[in-house]
């Protein structure tokens, strides 16, 4: 399979991340320099290089969101969780990331923890959606 | 299922947007307690889509009463199994009453909606393929592989004014016409579906509504120009969409139309999917063909264009899933019906997200031409909360900021060209009049700055400048020139970048200049945010009718309010960060921004 992008995310959701390891072991398999496929590992946004947390919680950063009453919610995250986006927790159980918007902006500010979406999320809803059981 | 029998029938909405409000807890509730009360074999649970009311989802309609019930907690099921479902009475609880108040297709469109590309959305089912059928789908590529050269195919689309939905409004046919006209044994037709302009959805909506009119666009393009070969590339934000896409390509694959010979014509064509990884820059065209060829998704220069040397350096075409799924209308009803839609200029319809401050958000489908004033409040129903309107910015983060007193401005791509803004994908972002557009602004270079590939300089450096100073301008430190600066800066970063991601990046922030100048002026110069947003001018206040009810104090996440039981607490501007949680939280009223 020459879907080098699709091979990445495979990688990415087996480990949590992209190891430096596989990225070299894909590059021998596809016959390519590893600096291409570090390359295309390193840019999508999606991907990370480093080890995340257990649970990776995104909130969309965009303007429809934002106007929505988002950066009550952004704070309130960053309060509940006590982590900077792009910064894990040091128990390793969460990583804060923001995301680009995810296309249901109806009923935003929206939020995600792992591949759950949740919308109209207010300040007050945040603590009850990051203490659901996972 | 015709041998076998319900009582009831419920639909569960299963959309995105019932989903990000809890649509799976839903459904385990509603088998937990239908398997609890033995009621599975009585009861049919169907998931659906796009019942209505996204604002009061999770939702439920039951048959064959036709009661629908909203706002659904786990609690709220049990509920209803038991009062409707064993009991026979209709949970008035969560029965929905009112007035749908939604941004839904289905909603009765307004007297200004012309539904075409949504025509279908919400009506069939987009998991079967035999709905799409039954409703005269694939009978454009019968009629186009059957009836037509692809000359013929080329002319109709040609004359039907149909312009580019990605964005650009390039021609389509004329795109066509370069790609037919290329001697190359292998052609590609990409889909672009990486639909990632924030509060733009409408590409999701077509391919989680009608993903068929989509496929049989790219049929017939690929028949028209020579393609054997297309791809479609989904960004993987769209989980729901990427899934239906799958579904109905493998449907209609067993049904023939995509493979060899389809028809009995001779024409070969199939389709493979691509998923990117979470890259804005991917839906330009140059940077998509990147991330299929699995590299970094960084745009090139242009020319060769792609139509001459594109995918793997062979000639290809891509279209806006919007613009394909045009194509199948035009090709059966003849490109003068299209052509009697819209301007002069831009013909047939196009479907706008309506998000922000407005009555209905949600997806639109209106004729060209129509004003942004009948937008906004004709089908959009006006500003919510009673508030007045500030501004509406059109085409996404790379487009530009109106004024009300442009609102009369026909929507095409000339006239929003000559505003300084794009008709781009075509969301619209509208604001209410407590908005700061300083802020509004750096928010859009900030998610420029962090978008940019990087790749040119004006664009990577350019709006990363731009950004520090407005976010100078909005922590009170403007200074003198801050504004012609920008205005310098917006010139260089459109002159010199490569792609339309950096030459369109200064639109919001010239617009906003233009339109909101005093705006800036009054941070800049008096140190002042007149809509009260920008967190360094500004301060939180306890009024004296404070009741003293503690729950500013226990929400408040950086710990700056003090107070007793009953008495009027105060806010300590030192630590305080000003989130403004405290005066979402208050039920008094007592908190004031000044």
């Amino acid at each position: 399979m020459d879907d080098i992008v699709a091979r990445l995310t495979e990688i990415n959701k087996r480990f949590g991340y992209i190891p430096r390891a596989q990225v070299e072991q894909l590059a021998k398999e596809l016959r390519l320099p590893p600096a291409r496929v570090f390359g295309a590992a390193t840019f999508y946004s999606l991907f990370s290089d480093k080890p995340r947390g257990a649970h990776v919680v995104r909130f969309c950063e965009d303007a429809p969101c934002h106007v929505a009453g988002g950066r009550a919610v952004f704070d309130a995250i960053r309060a509940a969780l006590g982590l900077e986006p792009g910064q894990t927790s040091a128990d390793g159980r969460w990583t804060f990331e923001m995301t680009s918007c995810i296309g249901v902006c109806g009923v935003g500010p929206v939020m995600m923890v792992d591949d759950d979406v949740y919308g109209n999320v207010t300040a007050e809803r945040v603590a009850e959606i990051l203490n659901a059981d996972r | 299922m015709p041998d076998e029998f319900y009582r009831s029938h419920i639909l569960l909405c299963q959309d995105p947007e019932c989903l990000a409000k809890g649509a799976n807890d839903i459904e385990e509730a509603l088998l937990r307690e239908l398997d609890a009360h033995g009621l599975r074999d009585e009861v049919n649970l169907l998931e659906t889509s796009r019942l209505g009311h996204c604002h009061t989802g999770p939702e439920i309609v039951v048959y064959p009463e036709g009661v629908t019930y909203i706002n659904l907690t786990p609690a709220a099921v049990t509920e209803i199994v038991n009062e409707h479902l064993l009991k026979g009475r209709v949970a008035k609880k969560y029965l929905f009453t009112g007035e749908a108040r939604k941004d839904e297709e289905l909603r009765a469109p307004t007297a200004k909606e012309i539904r075409i590309i949504m025509a279908r959305c919400g009506v069939i089912d987009p998991e079967n393929i035999e709905d799409y059928i039954a409703d005269d789908g694939y009978a454009a590529l019968a009629k186009a592989l059957l009836q037509m050269t692809p000359r013929q195919v080329i002319d109709q689309v040609l004359q039907s004014g149909l312009r580019g939905r990605g964005g650009a409004g390039f021609p389509t046919g004329k795109k066509w016409e370069f790609a037919a006209a290329q001697k190359s044994d292998v052609k590609y037709i990409i889909c672009n579906a990486d639909e990632g302009d924030p509060g733009a959805f409408m590409n999701r909506r077509v391919l989680e509504g009608d993903p068929h009119s989509v496929l049989e666009g790219m049929i017939i393009a690929g028949y028209a120009f020579g393609a054997h070969q297309g791809y479609i590339y989904c960004r993987a934000e769209y989980p729901i969409a990427v899934r239906t896409l799958k579904i109905a390509l493998r449907q209609a694959r067993e049904f023939g139309f995509f493979g060899k010979n389809i028809l009995g014509t001779g024409f070969d064509f199939d389709v493979e999917l691509r998923i990117g990884a979470g890259a804005f820059v991917c839906g330009e065209e140059t940077a998509l063909m990147a991330s299929i060829e699995g590299r970094r998704g960084e745009p090139r220069p242009r020319p060769p264009f792609p139509a001459v040397a594109g995918l793997w350096g062979k000639p290809t075409i891509i279209n806006n899933v919007e613009t394909l799924a045009n194509v199948p209308n035009i090709i059966r009803h003849g490109a003068a019906w299209f052509a009697q839609i819209g301007t002069e200029k831009t013909k047939g319809t196009k479907t706008f997200t309506l998000a922000g401050d407005v009555v209905r958000t949600g997806l639109i489908e209106v004729p060209l031409g129509i004003t942004l004033r009948e937008v906004v409040f004709d089908v959009a129903g006006g500003i919510k909360d009673g508030k007045g309107f500030k501004a509406i910015q059109t085409g996404g983060p790379m487009g530009g900021c109106i004024p009300e007193h442009l609102l009369d401005t026909p929507l095409d791509y000339e006239n929003l060209g000559a505003l300084g803004s794009i008709m781009g994908s075509g969301g619209l972002v509208v604001m209410d009049d407590t908005t700061c557009m300083v802020d509004i602004a750096r928010f859009f270079m900030d998610f420029i700055q962090d978008e940019s590939c990087g790749k040119c300089v004006p664009c990577r450096i350019g709006t990363r400048r731009i950004l520090e100073i407005l976010q100078r301008i909005c922590a009170g430190d403007g200074e003198e020139g801050d504004i012609e600066q920008l205005e310098r800066l917006s010139k260089y970063i459109l002159a010199g970048s490569l792609c339309g991601l950096g030459q369109g990046a200064p639109n919001p922030i010239l617009t906003t200049i233009k339109h909101f100048r005093a705006e800036y002026e009054a941070h800049i110069k008096e140190k002042r945010c007149p809509a009260k947003v920008c967190k360094g001018l500004i301060t939180y206040r306890i009024l004296d009718t404070c009741p003293g009810c503690m729950v500013c104090a226990r929400n408040c996440p950086s710990k700056a309010i003090t107070g007793e039981k009953q008495k009027v607490h105060v806010i300590n501007t030192d630590l305080c960060e000003r989130c403004g949680i405290c005066m979402t939280v208050c039920k008094f009223d007592t908190i004031v921004v000044e």
